[in-house]
């Protein structure tokens, strides 16, 4: 066991776990913060998704110990009210089926915008390639990210 | 106007009506946060008091209305559809409405599950009459207030008014006076030309929080004082679990017990499908400390059946269809005498290896077991089922036991049977408290209860002016073969054969979305196709002719769809394609099936994108009756093409030894971003007939449709599942 000090979504938390405990259970399991999803635990489905600095990061693989002093910000932080981008057009396009793997999905978008304010569909399918859906909603992803990209 | 019985007495609905506010229990509530007086966005203030209407509907004084939806939400948007026609006929602002899951409830609920399409199709009359029932309560309270009659009253958008006079009051404000007054024996339905929330586009009730990333799911579900568990299953269908090194385990950080536990009940039914009835179980305060004593389990396994192998399976397959036992069959006329004296013949054999289900949330389930009682509150496609299967296992009866439902993430067949529930009531009793029982990817891919493996031989006759003379499929699958005896293109050919044939195997199989029709679907309209080239004649021309004969002469006693339904998609679907129109460097394919009482027409253009066919733009001509929330059914229909176009293309599960190769999505693929569809066109047959299922009958075509496109772009047809594996393991 080991005290970590964590930057989560603007606020600071101190976690006491094994160091090599994945931020994912860290937010889920210590920190209530349940929106990050486990999907596959080996960094293939992209449900897990956070940003650490900016850069979408699967977190089921990647240990709290790692993520130092760097900002992490989870799908509770990406807005104050919901009204990210990404957020209001995935709501526009009524994206979810299931739901589950759209934080995830939501995440890796928001991280493509800050980067690249006019994404290509490649660009989108490059970026996306590691978010998985099962209910099929892609089509409407790469709609509601390229009506995110010009709100 | 249309009559409708209620069916229930005033009694029922108020028994329930106090249980159905256990929906709030599971901490979920929408109004949980939201304190009276407050105004959320767009809507009435919240309620500083609620009056049970009738088992459906709650308003508070603010006139705000509650309506708990009934079935499961496993991502077919029930949750927004159901208590959408709950709101027509009480003909409220739908803006004022808030939704919450119901819990498992038979004295009110009918049909409370998620499978077969069927949701909508069970519940249609039943929400209806709850509507207009809630809406008849209100306009009886009214008329007592102001000493007039009923059909002195008009109500409207949640507003009572007096036709000859100027007095109005709201839902809110006469809702208290309605609680209790009699319900009549049969209440006014609208005319379907008189809605106006069904057939209007209505954004899914959980989208904000889904977005927002608010607790929604049983993986998501906490209960102060619970603990988490897993559990470890036998490596290989075939093995039983003896003994592991259980000191060790209970002596690793975080780790409160470890045991195995028994499910075995008594008189299982079909949701009780179970490769492993005996399983390790581990219970622990975190997830991460629950996986770190899973790779610290030595267990000592016993092999108590044959250890299976995917090479196996296909010999069973190929002998199955030489030999195998017969389950369900049909002959029109004399196929044999009618191939011999066909002008050409032709035989193609399709197949398809077994695939896993793939829910993005894996297995879960909360249970807390006391001495007399269980509660389970977690994601399951059949709340009902769980009840009765815990009652089994605790020997309890079922009153004492209750179920609540989460979100689900995903379902596809998967969670209707209940083992993981069973498992988390077993672990609670054996622990002695609350527990979470959570699968890991691996545990959820390796635990069984797949998609079958299928093997089909389709042969066709033709005359010497190429109309189909003779038509015979036998199909076997692992446990049961995939053949619909009576479906298309029974009714439509004069000497016709269909042979369902099942074999063993002891690998754990159910239903997978739109079950056998997936692949039948996929394999019959790629033959359809090569048919149709064999007699010169154009795909869906050809599909239009056959239906002409079932409609016009039909053959047989019967068969099970409507020829001019069937028919009407295709011919939809063939002018919003442009059909025979041809762009260069594209390719084109068709399918059209129906299945779960709807009837769904596909068109594919492909490209070839350096040289790997992809799908650039689909057609869909849907016919599921009365579209009750349009873009919804829309999204439904655009999820099925793309999970048909996944599974045909890319996911196969194969076997060596008992064990599945293939436990995470590293080796196991399913479609991603880049190889789905740019854009999937959605057209609704406009009928006023009652409303029939989308959660399955989108995905069947897609493989078909894929195929066909497929072979126009490669010049080679595709037999075998999946389509983009050189060699396909089953098959």
């Amino acid at each position: 066991m080991a005290t970590f000090n964590l930057k989560i979504n603007g606020n600071e938390h101190q976690v006491d776990v094994d160091p090599s405990t994945p931020i994912l259970w860290v937010l889920r399991d210590h920190l209530n913060l349940l929106g990050t999803k486990y999907g596959c635990g080996i960094s293939q489905c992209g449900s897990c998704t956070i940003h650490i600095d900016g850069i979408a990061t699967r977190s089921c693989l990647t240990p709290v110990s790692s993520v130092g002093n760097y900002n992490i910000t989870t799908i509770e932080g990406l807005s104050e009210n919901g009204d990210h981008p990404v957020q209001k057009a995935w709501l526009e396009h009524d994206v979810p089926q299931c739901g589950y793997c759209q934080a995830g999905q939501i995440m890796t978008a928001a991280a493509l915008l800050e980067n690249n304010s006019n994404p290509s569909d490649e660009d989108i399918d490059n970026a996306m390639h590691l978010n998985i859906c099962r209910c099929g909603t892609y089509v409407r992803i790469k709609q509601a990210i390229k009506t995110a990209a010009k709100l | 106007m249309t009559q409708i019985k209620t069916h229930y007495n005033r009694r029922s609905f108020l028994k329930v009506s106090a249980a159905a506010g256990g929906g709030m229990l599971i901490g979920f509530s929408w109004l949980a946060g939201c304190k009276p007086g407050v105004k959320p966005e767009e809507m009435v203030e919240v309620p500083n008091e609620w009056f049970e209407i009738n088992g459906y509907i709650k308003i508070g004084d603010t006139g705000m209305v509650t309506i708990y939806s009934p079935n499961p939400e496993i991502g077919q948007n029930v949750k927004t559809s159901m208590p959408m026609i709950v709101a027509e006929e009480l003909d409220v602002d739908w803006k004022n409405v808030v939704v919450e899951q119901a819990p498992l409830n038979t004295g009110l609920y009918q049909n409370q599950f998620a499978g077969g399409s069927l949701s909508i199709r069970l519940s249609w009359d039943a929400l209806r009459m709850a509507g207009a029932t809630g809406r008849r309560m209100l306009l009886e309270a009214a008329a007592k207030d102001w000493s007039l009659n009923v059909a002195d009253l008009t109500a409207n958008n949640g507003v009572i008014k007096e036709k000859n006079g100027k007095r109005s009051i709201t839902y809110g404000e006469i809702a208290s006076k309605a609680v209790g007054i009699e319900i009549p024996e049969e209440v006014k339905l609208k005319e379907i030309g008189e809605f106006n929330i069904i057939g209007t586009s209505k954004k899914n009730v959980d989208g904000k929080k889904i977005v927002t990333g608010e607790p929604l799911f049983g993986f998501d579900f906490h209960r102060d004082g619970m603990q988490l568990a897993m559990v470890v299953h036998p490596p290989a269908f075939g093995m039983k679990v003896k003994s592991f090194n259980e000191d060790r385990i209970k002596s690793m950080p975080g780790i409160k017990d470890a045991f195995i536990i028994d499910t075995t009940i008594n008189e299982p039914t079909w949701s009780d499908v179970n490769a492993f009835n005996q399983l390790i179980a581990i219970v622990g305060e975190t997830t991460w400390e629950l996986m770190q004593a899973k790779k610290a389990l030595n267990a000592d396994w016993e092999v108590v059946d044959e250890l299976e192998s995917s090479k196996m399976h296909l010999a069973r397959l190929e002998k199955a269809l030489e030999n195998g036992e017969v389950e369900e069959s049909r002959k029109d006329g004399d196929t044999d005498v009618a191939f011999k004296n066909a002008a050409k013949v032709i035989e193609r054999t399709y197949s398809s290896p077994f695939m896993a289900h793939s829910t993005m949330e894996p297995m879960n389930f909360f249970a807390n077991v006391t001495a007399d009682s269980a509660e389970l509150i977690g994601p399951t496609q059949t709340p009902e089922a769980l009840e009765g299967s815990v009652a089994k296992l605790l020997n309890m009866p079922l009153e004492n036991v209750t179920v609540n439902m989460t979100r689900m993430g995903g379902g596809f067949g998967r969670r209707l049977y209940v083992h993981f529930g069973v498992e988390a009531a077993a672990i609670s009793k054996k622990f002695g408290g609350p527990i979470k029982l959570i699968y890991s990817r691996e545990d959820d891919m390796g635990q069984g209860t797949y998609r079958p493996t299928y093997r089909s031989t389709y042969k066709a006759g033709l005359d010497e002016n190429n109309n189909l003379v003779a038509f015979s499929v036998k199909g076997a699958g692992l446990p049961g073969g995939p053949v619909f005896p009576n479906r298309f293109p029974a009714g439509a050919v004069e000497n016709y054969s269909a042979e369902k044939i099942k074999a063993k195997t002891n690998i754990s199989t159910g239903a997978w979305r739109a079950p056998r029709s997936h692949f039948t679907a996929g394999a019959e309209q790629a033959f359809i196709d090569e048919v149709a080239e064999l007699a010169g004649k154009d795909p869906i021309d050809f599909r239009l002719e056959l239906f002409d004969r079932a409609k016009n002469k039909p053959v047989g006693e019967k068969y099970d769809y409507d020829a001019e339904r069937y028919a009407g998609v295709l011919k939809l679907v063939k002018e919003k394609a442009n059909w025979g129109e041809s762009k260069t460097g594209v390719y084109r394919g068709v399918a059209a099936y129906f299945c779960h009482f709807s009837y769904v027409a596909e068109v594919f253009d492909i490209i070839m994108d350096n040289d790997q066919p992809k799908v650039q733009k689909v057609w869909c001509a849907v016919d599921c009756g009365i579209v009750v929330n349009p873009d919804a059914a829309n999204n439904m229909i655009q999820g099925g093409v793309v999970d048909g176009i996944g599974h045909a293309m890319y996911s196969q599960l194969t076997f060596d030894n008992g064990v599945p190769n293939e436990l995470n999505f590293d080796k196991y693929q399913l479609i991603r971003h880049s190889q789905a569809p740019q854009e999937i066109e959605v057209f609704f047959v406009e009928n006023e007939i009652a409303p029939t299922g989308l959660g399955e009958p989108g995905l069947p075509p897609a493989a078909g449709a894929l195929a066909n496109a497929m072979y126009k772009a490669t010049g080679k047809r595709y037999y075998h599942q999946p389509f983009m594996t050189n060699e396909p393991v089953v098959g």
